[in-house]
């Protein structure tokens, strides 16, 4: 019996030393990074009202329009209903939407990619839109179907920001060395980004098709390690108090952790007024959040915008 | 007696080996799961997707949402950066509204709470009525029993307090249950076309039973001060009678026979400000089958509920706590 239970004990060990091995070296060839990079936290912030209000008047209209974005939203077959209620949301505010799908779905029209991996998904519709639209879009945002996204407060945060510079935004989340934007805030790249990922697609070593070892790695770390090889870095979007502006719960999750962790400041302390992202909402919310978004006013409330975005011509939202 | 004691040596080892390789084998699975973890590989959010059940209970409706301490949601406080709220603040003044909730002893932390800490302080004057006094809250104590059936008796009680006490405080008088939320705004921008002193109710007008309509108690509804008079009046002299466990069909009976006007809440394109359910309910086509009896109880034809409005006052009921 003393025998049995010693090799059993043995036997236990040995498997969790060659577990820890195996994620060890999956680790390290992940952590391959920039050795140079600074260990910095990248924050990014909104622009401040009266930084508008120095820009004339005509150059305002002229920067509302020069904004063109382009939203690609990733879905699979089982997110069919969360799917049309964002079709008939807050997609028809981008200046185009695509949905890429893994496989052909009957009831909507989207781009089949043609694979169930989140990361191929990513890749190969990144790709595909900035083959098909370098021209026509300066800024790309990738969502999920379960968020839902203001594009008016995207335009307004993009504001001073230059399209030409690499530029990769969103909600950022620090794993061990690596920054990254998670996806389920909503990812945010500037076409210079956008032209210096797509130049590392097609190479194996800097971004691989299969990242991790032996765990799979989501397709936001995968992106951070790829964007990182052509020197773009993560940064965090908050507005002017430091609060983030691509948030990854829902409106409602907020509210419940709010009451419990700080109920002397639920709303204060709860989200940005210029929030771009939420995410966990299900298909009636959507239509609840277009709805007091964009509709629902409190009578002799007046807000003065320094500037306009219009919703683009065809969308009756 | 050698060959016995090989084999026996035999299986002890294989035996041996077994237990080594079982060892190692959850060894291996127990340290995958704690990296795993350790790692943090998030998951797939799956929604759930609400049932076409109108009067469903949500799912938070359990204990969680019970609040320790003050809350302060900073309504007034926390204004938008790039707000003017120069027209509200002057109809705050202009039309003058005491809002009284209906709750309960068992509701006071779990929803009237939430009431008092968001919208109720948009009202010039706001009151709890409750059946049991409850002087921390503060909550007024009507002196009845609690239940579904006591309702029209603690609406009647209810008015009566606020005509006994504060009838000079207001002009108009709204009833909302602990789990309405009132854009007051919007309702002050709709009785502000009105003379308070004309006998006047406004909601949710249903059709059925009452000649002149009746109004949805779940909406919400709101009197003028001459219509407040009236009531309170009709029961001292007999014209209205108690006892009626339909507090909103009785009240709507009351206000006829007391010559009191059913008036029209709608808006400037027709549609309706005032909501008998939550949001959803109202803005997802096809939502509330055809077949469901609130088709045939509104007053004035559908036209495309909440769609393009501007001003519009929603008193949306059966909502749970959180929203």
């Amino acid at each position: 019996m003393l025998s049995e239970s010693s090799s059993f004990l043995k036997g236990m060990m040995l498997g969790s030393i060659f577990c820890a091995l195996i994620t060890m070296l999956g680790h390290i060839r992940i952590g391959h990074g920039d050795r140079r990079h600074q260990h910095k936290h990248h924050h990014l912030q909104a622009p401040n009202k009266e930084d508008i209000l120095k820009i004339s008047q005509d150059e305002r209209m002229e920067l509302s329009k020069s904004f063109r974005v382009y939203c690609i939203i990733l879905v699979k077959p089982k997110d069919v209903s969360l799917w049309a209620a964002v079709r008939e949301t807050w997609t028809k505010h981008c200046d185009k939407a695509e949905f890429f799908s893994s496989e052909n779905v009957k009831v909507f029209e989207s781009i089949n990619m043609e694979t169930d991996d989140m990361w191929l998904m990513m890749r190969k519709a990144y790709k595909y839109a900035f083959d098909k639209y370098r021209d026509q879009y300066n800024w790309f945002f990738l969502a999920r179907p379960t968020m839902f996204a203001i594009m008016e407060n995207l335009k307004y945060f993009l504001l001073k920001k230059d399209p030409s510079q690499p530029f990769y935004l969103g909600h950022t989340i620090k794993s061990g060395d690596l920054e990254y934007v998670s996806v389920e805030g909503g990812i945010v790249l500037s076409i210079e980004s956008m032209k210096r990922l797509n130049s590392l697609l097609g190479i194996p070593e800097k971004c691989p098709e299969q990242g991790g070892m032996i765990w799979k790695i989501s397709e936001d770390k995968q992106l951070a390690v790829c964007l990182k090889y052509a020197g773009v870095f993560a940064e965090n979007a908050e507005d002017s108090e430091g609060k983030d502006v691509f948030n990854t719960k829902s409106v409602g999750l907020f509210i419940k952790e709010a009451m419990s962790n700080h109920p002397n400041l639920v709303v204060e302390g709860c989200c940005s007024d210029m929030a771009v992202t939420f995410n966990g909402l299900t298909p009636n919310q959507m239509h609840v959040m277009m709805y007091g978004v964009y509709r629902l006013r409190a009578f002799g409330h007046i807000f003065h915008d320094a500037l306009v975005f219009l919703p683009p011509n065809g969308s009756d939202n | 007696m050698s060959e016995i004691h090989f084999r026996e040596m035999a299986s002890k080892s294989w035996l041996n080996f077994l237990t080594f390789l079982c060892g190692s084998a959850i060894g291996f699975v127990l340290c995958s799961q704690l990296f795993s973890i350790l790692l943090g590989e998030q998951g797939d959010t799956q929604p759930d997707i609400l049932h076409n059940d109108p009067h469903a209970r949500h799912a938070d409706d359990n204990g969680q949402n019970h609040l320790e301490g003050q809350m302060n949601f900073n309504a007034d406080s926390s204004q938008h950066k790039d707000e003017n709220t120069d027209i509200a603040e002057n109809l705050y003044q202009k039309v003058k509204i005491l809002c009284w909730v209906m709750t309960g002893p068992q509701n006071l932390e779990k929803k009237a709470k939430h009431v008092k800490a968001t919208w109720a302080q948009r009202c010039n004057k706001v009151l709890f009525m409750s059946s049991e006094e409850d002087k921390d809250f503060p909550a007024v104590g009507l002196k009845t029993r609690e239940g579904r059936d006591q309702l029209y008796w603690k609406t009647i009680k209810a008015f009566q307090y606020v005509h006994d006490h504060y009838l000079e405080d207001a002009d108009w008088f709204m009833k909302a249950d602990d789990d309405t939320y009132v854009i007051l705004e919007n309702l002050r921008w709709l009785l502000s076309k009105y003379n308070p002193e004309e006998p006047i109710y406004f909601g949710r007008r249903f059709k059925p039973y009452v000649k002149q309509g009746y109004m949805s108690g779940g909406a919400g509804y709101v009197l003028s001060k001459e219509a407040l008079k009236r009531f309170v009046d009709a029961f001292k002299t007999d014209k209205c009678t108690h006892s009626s466990s339909i507090e909103d069909l009785a009240l709507g009976r009351c206000m006829e026979i007391i010559n009191v006007e059913a008036g029209d809440s709608r808006d400037t394109i027709g549609k309706e400000t005032f909501h008998p359910f939550v949001p959803e309910h109202h803005l997802i086509r096809g939502y509330l089958p055809r077949t469901f009896w609130y088709w045939n109880y509104n007053y004035y034809p559908p036209v495309e509920e909440c769609s393009i409005q501007t001003h519009v006052k929603s008193n949306f009921y059966y909502y749970s706590s959180i929203i």
